[in-house]
């Protein structure tokens, strides 16, 4: 304290302890000395603070930090998290690459894991045109993921093949191929209409006539079949349900007859492996839709699950 | 004795002395008034060494109610642990503990969930309600018996007396220059201290896991690395603060004195020196030569010297004083050897003192704690305590919640049929595996649902689930309306197959393309 200050110091009466001069609403601050130690934590946080600059990243210059002498960064950090979590997942890879996917649902464990697993790849490569809750986009003829019409087939294998070989995909000589010859100028406009409306008629929807049953099984149903129920080792679509790939009313299905849209999925041979592709797999049958799920693994999923949850119980698990 | 006035006579005399110009406290200090008026005197000093406290023996009736609070609450800390619990072959069979890897909190018969945080929640409530009462009523009460930082001061300050002797001793001792035996005697202090600090930190541990399995670990070095940092960490400061920092905590670190010095009011029962009985002090010879021209005070110190804190109770209420009462204990004892009533220093509260000065007879200090301040508080405290038991009570060991997916919020179906789909929560709080039913509430003729378990070939109104002990199994469920069919809101109904049959009903809402959310 300089002397300028102590000359306006004063003495408080009843401690006898000189006063520092600051005073809020009467109350006036006294002069105590601090504890030594708090001068020695003092200088502690000091010194700690001068080690942490010479160990750690600290100083920000032009481009980047100093580095720190023990060359810590938190991408660093991140990389070797991330490499160590890939080592923790390396068995169950293993583990699924070496399941043929239609074994899966037998180890409900593992069919856990890669469901979990596709979620994850799902979000990355799939979201963008089957929508975030893998609903699909009728407008644009993404398919719907959720429910139980499959124009290729809904079981694990089949949905691993989609995957792997793609539709209409030039990546792969095995993709899957399905074409429909557009009818624009084959057919008369009232054809057209029968057509349309017997189309309709198989779904319960509309009025079908004579001629609409004939023009459909002269032109449609060697794929479609006769009852519209479509093929799946062709990929023809059944019509004869509520489901529709580009649209149910009259004027989609007519788009449909004069001028096919072809959708093309890419297959993902070429950038994912085949453990994720399976994992996909799993996470798209488990959706709901999926066909000939697990008959008879039931008793023996809930029982070796309850086993296998009880030591991990993921966070939400027991909230 | 010659100085054995009733009490009364010595009250009387406060009118006629001018006790209040007696007081050490009264006045400038000379010597800081001259440290003003003459500028070659340094300033205060910015920074201050710790004195030393060395507080003495003593005995009376406070000295031994902190002595049993000390020997329950040391019992409670080192022993609970090891109780044992039965609780059946999936739950762990500790009485208390602290499950953190499986969120799990055992107390006895009582498991928390940490859904049920909220009981948590309100022992902290009511643990500074608590703390709000025993302030309100008999000022630092627990900083004074109960506070841990108190408990293991007092329990090192004992270990002192062991092996340095009482307080004449150990000033010497501090004094004397260092050599073997001196280096001797504080190594060993300082082993006994660390000794005591290790069984803290190691009992803190066995709150979080099996005791006698953690001990075991513990030695084979097989424990997990936070169990070994944790006793470290705990070790060190209770060896830092217990036999090293002691009053300073008190004083500088702890943010309880600030608020219960804010908390005490008039009617609160707190530490004093009835300064009008005391003053002005003097020696026993001249009180002995001239009675009753002195006030009851023989200025025999013996109040600073048992002081853990070391502070002088005549000098007024402090922030160092933390309501102990042992020099209460001290200056009794000395009151009873010159033949005085007790009471000199005594628990009383700033209204009985201004009685008392005024020449009132005393009042007992028991009729300070009946009053409305603490009543209120002693009522929301009970109330929030008889709550949470009827809460424990009357809780239901399974639970259900529903979460319906929003993304997409329906799906049609080929036949038509509009199918939602839900994320249950089953929790099972019973320490058994539980075979419990799901089933729809409220959904018109023809709704079905079936599960990520159970397929939908087997899709039924209802299904079951067993859920494992003590578990929460997430289920995915899936719930169709037939075609044509509206459906709106309904509710899943969780039942329990067993004796209990204990039902939680969750309510939820059916999207369709109808009503689309
Ligand atoms: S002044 Fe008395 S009550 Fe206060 S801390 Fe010291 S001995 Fe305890
Ligand atoms: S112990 Fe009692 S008599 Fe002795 S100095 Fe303290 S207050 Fe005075």
């Amino acid at each position: 304290m300089s002397d300028k200050s102590r000359e306006n110091a004063r003495i408080d009466e009843p401690t006898g302890t000189e006063l520092v001069g600051h005073e809020w609403d009467g109350i006036e601050e006294l002069n105590t000395p601090l504890p030594r130690w708090w001068l020695w934590t003092f200088y502690a946080t000091i010194a700690w603070s001068l080690v942490y600059v010479v160990l750690y990243p600290a100083w920000p210059l032009v481009e980047r930090a100093t580095e720190g002498v023990l060359g810590w960064s938190s991408r660093g950090e991140l990389a070797e998290e991330m490499s160590a979590a890939d080592l923790a997942r390396r068995s169950v890879y293993e583990q699924i690459a070496a399941t043929d996917i239609t074994k899966l649902p037998a180890n409900p464990e593992l069919m856990g894991q890669a469901i979990a697993g596709g979620a994850a790849a799902f979000k990355q490569h799939c979201v963008q045109c089957h929508g975030a809750g893998a609903a699909g986009y009728e407008q644009y003829g993404y398919p719907n993921l959720n429910d139980d019409d499959w124009i290729w087939g809904g079981e694990l294998a089949e949905i691993e093949y989609t995957l792997t070989h793609g539709i209409r995909w030039g990546g792969s000589r095995q993709t899957r191929q399905a074409y429909m010859p557009p009818f624009e100028g084959a057919l008369e406009k009232p054809q057209v209409d029968a057509l349309v409306n017997h189309v309709l008629s198989l779904s319960g929807k509309g009025q079908s006539s004579t001629e609409g049953v004939q023009l459909f099984a002269q032109n449609c149903a060697a794929c479609h079949q006769p009852d519209g129920s479509g093929d799946q080792l062709q990929g023809a679509p059944a019509l004869n349900d509520a489901i529709w790939l580009y649209g149910g009313e009259a004027a989609n299905i007519r788009a449909q007859i004069l001028n096919p849209r072809h959708g093309v999925m890419p297959g993902w041979s070429d950038k994912l492996d085949p453990v994720t592709i399976k994992m996909l797999a799993a996470y798209v049958h488990s959706r709901g839709g999926g066909e000939s799920a697990e008959e008879g693994t039931e008793e023996v999923a809930s029982d070796a699950e309850a086993v296998a949850e009880a030591p991990e119980g993921g966070d939400d698990e027991r909230l | 004795m010659s100085v054995s006035e009733p009490t009364a006579a010595a009250v009387g005399n406060v009118k006629e002395r001018d006790w209040a110009a007696a007081l050490p406290s009264e006045g400038a200090d000379p010597i800081a008034a001259k440290r003003l008026s003459d500028p070659s005197t340094p300033p205060p000093k910015l920074y201050e060494k710790r004195k030393a406290v060395h507080n003495k023996r003593i005995d009376g009736p406070f000295r031994r109610l902190k002595w049993a609070i000390m020997v329950v609450t040391l019992t409670i800390y080192y022993v609970t642990p090891w109780l044992r619990w039965d609780r059946g072959p999936y739950a762990p069979d500790q009485a208390v503990l602290v499950d953190l890897a499986n969120r799990r909190f055992y107390m006895f018969d009582i498991e928390i969930w940490p859904h049920e945080f909220y009981f948590v929640a309100g022992l902290l409530i009511m643990a500074g309600i608590g703390l709000f009462l025993v302030t309100s009523a008999v000022g630092r009460a627990w900083c004074g018996y109960a506070c841990p930082q108190t408990v293991w001061t007092d329990l090192f300050q004992h270990v002192d007396r062991f092996v340095d002797g009482d307080r004449n001793a150990r000033i010497r001792l501090d004094k004397a220059p260092w050599g073997p035996a001196k280096i001797a005697r504080r190594l060993f202090k300082w082993s006994i201290y660390l000794l005591i600090s290790l069984l803290t930190g190691g009992a803190w541990i066995l709150y979080f896991a099996d005791a006698p399995t953690l001990v075991r670990d513990f030695f084979a070095l097989e424990a997990s690395p936070v169990a070994y940092a944790t006793v470290g960490i705990l070790t060190f400061t209770t060896f830092w603060l217990g036999g090293f920092m002691r009053e300073q905590v008190c004083i500088y670190m702890c943010p309880w004195p600030r608020i219960q010095g804010a908390m005490l009011d008039e009617k609160s029962l707190i530490v004093t020196y009835k300064h009008w009985r005391g003053e002005p002090r003097g020696s026993l010879k001249k009180a002995k030569k001239n009675p009753g021209a002195d006030g009851d005070c023989i200025d025999c110190l013996q109040c600073v010297a048992v002081c853990p804190t070391g502070i002088d109770i005549r000098e007024g209420q402090q922030i160092g004083c933390i309501t102990c009462a042992l020099c209460i204990d001290a200056c009794d004892k000395v009151m009873k050897e010159i033949g005085r009533p007790r009471g000199l220093i005594d628990y009383a509260t700033l209204e009985q003192c201004e009685a008392e000065m005024a020449g009132k007879p005393p009042t007992p200090a028991w009729k300070a704690l009946l009053r409305p301040r603490t009543f209120i508080y002693f009522g929301i405290w009970a109330a929030i305590g008889v709550a949470m038991l009827f809460a424990l009570g009357t809780r239901s060991h399974t639970d259900l919640t529903v979460s319906p997916d929003r993304n997409p919020p329906y799906m049609l179906m080929k036949d038509g049929s509009v199918r939602n789909a839900y994320t249950l929560r089953l929790r099972n709080m019973e320490a058994r595996p539980r075979d419990m039913e799901i089933a729809l509430v409220g959904l018109p003729q023809g709704a079905v649902m079936w599960t990520d378990r159970i397929g939908r070939e087997s899709a039924a109104e209802s299904q079951r689930v067993t859920v494992p002990a003590n578990e929460t199994r997430v289920v995915r469920a899936y719930v169709t309306v037939p075609n044509g069919v509206s459906a709106d809101s309904f509710s899943f109904r969780l039942t329990s197959l067993d004796e209990q049959g204990e039902q939680d009903t969750a309510q939820t809402s059916f999207s369709s393309p109808e009503n689309e959310p």
